[in-house]
């Protein structure tokens, strides 16, 4: 039984509408003129499109990039993460608990270790400034998240369906193909949605391995460049920095179950 | 931060519903089991282990420019880490660190669970989808915010300052040498408030609801059944996530690096690794072995908490 207090839901309004402050904050500069953004008005009284014309002029070839690497990101993190997922999950691996072990710290490691190295490496291959280069790296933020929550949900399915492929002359990899991943469709969509997602986000590997890229640079560093300019363009800035967030934006409208389901992924064990 | 992000997870996968079937069929089941794990296997090494012992490697070895770029550079064995143990900015940075990691993770917490409470406990109208909406800026690239808060935190023009001014306070140079840490950590507590929200709720709801009623039934005050019903019980879940927001804080580059560029007293040990090698205009001064140094020291101090949060979660499954 909980008690329903009227006063409960206008507060949790106003404190959600604290929180957001600075996104409301950075949509309101988006759509206001240039002379006017240094007045701050708590609404874009002085409306414009402008911003968003410069985005478009300036950023396309960034936001194509961008979704480049966020997609190769996807392919390269499902390829490595879901078979190794059923085989913790459901095979016999030797030496599982190191690899289940080495999972977990690989996520604890500092990025800024892993760019340094990284570009040492690709300085020699000629890796530097490649969307192939920032994809391998960007999918090193993904892949053991991946491997642990496909793996979580795998050991999960019912024993009769693979027993009943198996007993049906299916090989493994049938099984995998045919069984295993259609049934786990929604935790390879969550995984797929959180690699793409923090691609898309990715400022370190960007910065660091993607600096001279020119065009294949990613849409965080179309952005960086502006703070780099000598004289701040807010309003662009903004206005990109919208468009930048809408793939958040949509996650959080289409998929907002698995967003919470991949924030507590295993974080939480009862 | 992109990492932060990665609510991680101790999901070892039982190994019950598995074993039975591998067991009959152990030859094939065991060469299939190696055949699938193997690429993940082959990336750990190429991907994890071999930028990782490439970074110690340089930090063993004195880089320059030229060596950088056209190899041969120097085995120097620790002369590095000594030198790097000497600078006088060393120990500033690790208080700094510290300071940012420690008041950042409290904040969190503290906020985190009194919002969470406040949702859990709530039952009206509209709580799921406030909820949701709390996870934006969790979601939001740390350029998107970082930038915002830049442009909030401007001294002039900026809303935080517009708004002080409304209250009659003076205006703050946020992001001046002297308080860019503090402005840093206000940033990096909005970022990391979801992520400990999410956390909490789900944890507050696995503490059975009759535990509750029995309390209100016996008279105790909505504040004693927080302080001996909730805190204790949420315990476990919460070694976790503050051992967790502390590998995660202590690693944090981007939202700082945007915001400030590491000057002042924002200076962490993560900026200070990126900035020596990436900085901007450092193509003159880019100190790589230096860098690496500091962020082999970084690396291990965050495995050190992350070893102690797999022993705490480990016991707590034992359990």
């Amino acid at each position: 039984m909980v008690r329903r207090s009227w006063w409960k839901a206008p507060v949790a309004v106003a404190l959600t509408a604290l929180m957001l402050f600075p996104v409301y904050w950075m949509i309101n500069v988006s759509f206001t003129r240039r002379e006017s953004i240094r007045s701050g008005d708590v609404v874009p009284a002085d409306f414009t499109l402008d911003h968003y014309a410069v985005v478009l002029r300036d950023q396309l070839p960034y936001l194509g990039t961008s979704i480049v690497v966020g997609l190769g990101t996807v392919a390269v993190t499902l390829a490595v993460a879901a078979p190794a997922a059923f085989a913790l999950a459901r095979l016999a691996v030797p030496g599982r608990r190191v690899l289940n072990f080495a999972l977990i710290v690989a996520q604890m490691v500092p990025a800024v270790v892993m760019s340094l190295g990284f570009y040492s490496i690709y300085n020699r291959i000629g890796l530097l400034n490649t969307i192939p280069g920032l994809v391998l790296a960007d999918s090193t933020i993904a892949v053991p998240f991946a491997v642990m929550l496909l793996s979580a949900f795998m050991a999960g399915i019912p024993r009769e369906m693979l027993q009943a492929a198996q007993l049906d002359g299916a090989s493994t990899w049938r099984t995998f193909r045919s069984v295993v991943m259609p049934i786990s469709r929604n935790s390879v969509i969550t995984a797929s949605l959180f690699a793409f997602l923090w691609a898309w986000s990715d400022f370190l590997f960007a910065s660091t391995l993607n600096r001279e890229g020119g065009d294949l640079r990613p849409i965080t560093m179309g952005i960086y460049h502006y703070i780099g300019a000598q004289n701040q363009e807010w309003g662009p800035m903004m206005a990109t920095a919208v468009v930048a967030s809408v793939p958040a934006a949509v996650l959080l409208v289409v998929a907002q179950k698995y967003v919470a389901a991949g924030v507590t992924a295993g974080a939480v064990k009862d | 931060m992109s990492t932060l992000a990665a609510a991680p997870a101790a999901a070892w996968p039982t190994e019950a519903p598995g074993i039975p079937v591998a067991r009959r069929r152990r030859r094939t089941s065991t060469w299939a089991g190696i055949a699938f794990a193997a690429p993940l296997v082959i990336y750990l090494v190429l991907f994890y282990a071999y930028p990782l012992a490439q970074n110690v490697w340089m930090s063993l070895h004195h880089f320059d420019r030229n060596t950088f770029v056209n190899g041969g550079a120097p085995f120097v064995g620790f002369d590095i880490y000594r030198e790097v143990f000497a600078q006088p900015r060393f120990w500033p940075v690790v208080r700094q660190t510290a300071t940012f990691t420690i008041v950042s993770i409290t904040v969190q917490y503290v906020v985190g669970l009194a919002l969470a409470t406040f949702f859990h406990r709530g039952g009206f109208r509209l709580s799921s989808t406030l909820r949701a909406l709390f996870l934006v800026p969790w979601l939001l690239p740390v350029i998107v915010s970082g930038t915002t808060w830049q442009w909030m935190m401007n001294p002039d023009n900026g809303v935080l300052n517009a708004f002080l001014g409304v209250v009659g306070v003076e205006p703050v140079w946020w992001l001046s040498a002297d308080s860019s840490l503090m402005s840093v950590i206000i940033a990096n507590i909005w970022l990391g408030i979801p992520f400990n929200l999410v956390i909490l709720y789900s944890g507050l709801q696995n503490i059975p609801g009759d535990l509750y009623e029995a309390a209100a039934l016996d008279g105790a005050s909505a504040w004693q059944q927080f302080w001996r019903i909730t805190v204790p019980l949420l315990r476990p879940v919460t070694l976790v996530t503050l051992l967790l927001g502390l590998v995660y804080t202590l690693k944090v580059v981007d939202i700082i690096w945007i915001m400030t560029s590491g000057t002042g007293t924002s200076q962490t040990l993560a900026t200070w690794s990126y900035g020596m090698a990436f900085g901007k205009g450092s193509s003159s001064v880019i100190r790589y072995s230096e860098a690496s140094a500091v962020g082999t020291i970084l690396l291990v101090v965050a495995l050190a908490f992350g070893l102690i949060y797999i022993a705490i979660q480990r016991r707590q499954e034992e359990d």
